[in-house]
């Protein structure tokens, strides 16, 4: 058998080769699961600009990223907190251009889902019926009006979203890429597709056996991926379903510390600048609050037979 | 704010919170094809599950359908209670699918701002004359364009209850009766009630809302002054019904700390 290349580099290598400034990334495609605000917090370290984020929500990673001056672009259904509601540097880029102005293409958790879908599938467009009537389809271009061709019913067009690089996190995957995720998926699996590039980010780096064993479960396959990044608690402060739960109390500090510019620029200093590597802040977080978060009660599903 | 409202038997006390709790899990009928949301939507599912609706499915947009409601409180739908013995897990699309084709009975959303047609925003507000960015639609749109019925909950005051949202993140009647089918909208879909921390409101034929039932100890006097346009009052109005014990018992029992019933 021949084993794969391996394509395992450190969130830093993989940032610095696949995230250039400018660029466009999906980043959060899991809704409030799985968000990789490891890879986020390294963006925002490696200095980057002009970035146009593309998510459905990425709960409070958009907000840091904003705030942090990556963004010039922001294509989302929601930005903001989900524990809390407002994200103070998306309102701050977008009412008074702090830290920079920021252009925001306003979607729908299904347009978004549509347009990555479109670029999936390789065709311009997916059809749908949602926004009709909404000022979100007067405001983004990316959602046009027309008539059936097949029975003259109204309907808009929500324009292919083909990002530069998705990061996506997962419960584990192997040295080539080929990943395991599970719990609820949101946008990973078309954003996968969708993409130019893939970065898988894994709490876990498995044997290609654990993934070849259970293929229904490998839902981004290794060609598609650029490169993986083994990176345990790379989604703190959200969730990992069978790693560890949602740091709740994170989400409301947040919000609080966050309110004024100068608390954001103590909260990013404090969490992200001043912080060399994922490991660093994890120590930063300390052991008793990561270990509040790890699971309490394992359950394990009954393993499916692929035998013949 | 811990103001509780004296209920009419006094042994029986209950909050705002619960009150609406109540109230949203009554529009959910047996079997129904639920889109639950977060916060008190999310707490009226398993209300209504545990009482007079055993057969209906809750759905999230992230990509969860489940049967029993889950063990734990959330927070977020993305919480992992929620995903924890759920029916289905999948993506986006394999939910949202459900909600275009028509299958879904009845969506729960909350609004920063709701008009008199039942139009929503949750894009662009308002502050002491200042525009004031919000997060956006989310799924909100898609539920507004897509389910069979819409239920909004929301605070009562004139900032919340405008005569014209400035923004329509999520259609509901937009200018009234007809102008859904006039854009496109499926035929059957649209706003079914708003149940606000004073009272009920529903749509008439015009697609313009109307003041069903106001909650115990509130005036209609009181409403009409916390509505931003002159609100009609229903010939039958009526008072929202209290929660009863078997109501309240789950309630309490999903929501021991008063998380997301406190007010």
């Amino acid at each position: 058998m021949v084993t794969a290349a391996s394509k395992l580099v450190s969130m830093q290598q993989a940032i610095a080769q696949h995230v250039p400034s400018g660029s466009m990334v999906m980043i959060g495609a899991q809704l409030e699961q799985m968000i990789p605000f490891a890879a986020g917090h390294e963006i925002i370290r490696q200095g980057r600009r002009d970035l146009t984020l593309v998510g459905p929500i990425s709960d409070i990673l958009f907000d840091q990223m904003i705030g942090a001056g990556c963004a010039s672009r922001v294509m989302a259904a929601w930005v903001g907190n989900a524990s809390a509601g407002m994200g103070y540097c998306f309102r701050r880029a977008v009412e008074k251009s702090i830290p920079r102005a920021i252009e925001t293409v306003d979607h729908t958790n299904l347009t978004l889902a549509l347009a990555l879908h479109a670029a999936a599938m390789g065709v311009p467009f997916m059809p749908t019926y949602t926004t009709l009537g909404s000022d979100l389809l007067k405001r983004n271009g990316n959602l046009r009006e027309f008539s059936s061709p097949v029975n003259e019913e109204r309907l808009v067009a929500v324009r292919a979203l083909r990002p530069d690089v998705a990061i996506l996190h997962v419960q584990r995957a192997d040295t080539a890429g080929n990943a395991h995720l599970w719990g609820n998926l949101g946008v990973a699996i078309d954003g996968a597709r969708a993409s130019r590039k893939v970065i898988v980010v894994a709490e876990e780096i498995v044997a290609p056996e654990v993934i070849a064993s259970d293929p229904n479960r490998t839902l981004i396959p290794g060609f598609l991926v650029t490169a993986v990044v083994h990176e345990p608690w790379g989604a703190h402060p959200s969730p990992v379903q069978g790693y560890y739960g949602r740091d709740h109390a994170y989400f409301h500090e947040y919000h609080d510390q966050t309110r004024e510019l100068d608390g954001f620029e103590r909260w990013i200093k404090h969490w992200i600048a001043g912080v060399s590597s994922r490991l660093a802040y994890l120590k930063q977080l300390g052991v008793s609050r990561t270990d509040g978060l790890r699971v309490r009660e394992r359950a394990l599903s009954v393993p499916v037979d692929f035998g013949f | 704010m811990t103001a509780r409202i004296q209920s009419s038997t006094a042994a029986n006390r209950f909050s705002r919170g619960e009150l609406m709790v109540a109230a949203a899990a009554r529009e959910i009928h047996d079997g129904e094809l639920v889109f639950v949301g977060m916060r008190l939507p999310m707490i009226a599912f398993g209300v209504a599950k545990r009482t007079h609706a055993p057969g209906a499915m809750g759905l999230f947009e992230s990509g969860v359908i489940r049967d029993a409601p889950a063990s734990e409180l959330l927070y977020t739908m993305g919480d992992p209670p929620n995903l924890l013995k759920a029916t289905y897990c999948g993506d986006m699309l394999s939910v949202m699918s459900l909600l275009q084709q028509g299958r879904v009975n009845v969506g729960f959303l909350g609004a920063a701002e709701v008009d008199r047609f039942g139009n929503l925003n949750t894009t662009w507000g308002s502050r002491n004359g200042q525009q004031v960015r919000l997060p956006g639609s989310g799924g909100a749109c898609d539920i507004a364009s897509l389910s069979q019925r819409t239920v909004v909950l929301l605070e009562h005051n004139r900032q919340r209850l405008v005569s014209r949202v400035g923004h329509i993140t999520s259609p509901g009647n937009g200018t009234g009766n007809g102008w859904r089918s006039e854009q496109g909208l499926p035929l059957r879909s649209g706003p079914s009630a708003i149940i606000t921390t004073m009272g009920v409101l529903r749509f008439g034929d015009d697609g313009e809302a109307y003041l069903a039932s106001v909650h115990p100890g509130v005036g209609v006097e009181d409403v009409l002054t916390e509505t931003g346009w002159t609100l009609r009052v229903a010939d039958d109005l009526t008072t929202t019904p209290e929660p009863d014990a078997a109501e309240l018992d789950v309630i309490r029992e999903i929501d021991p700390d008063h998380f997301w019933t406190k007010t």
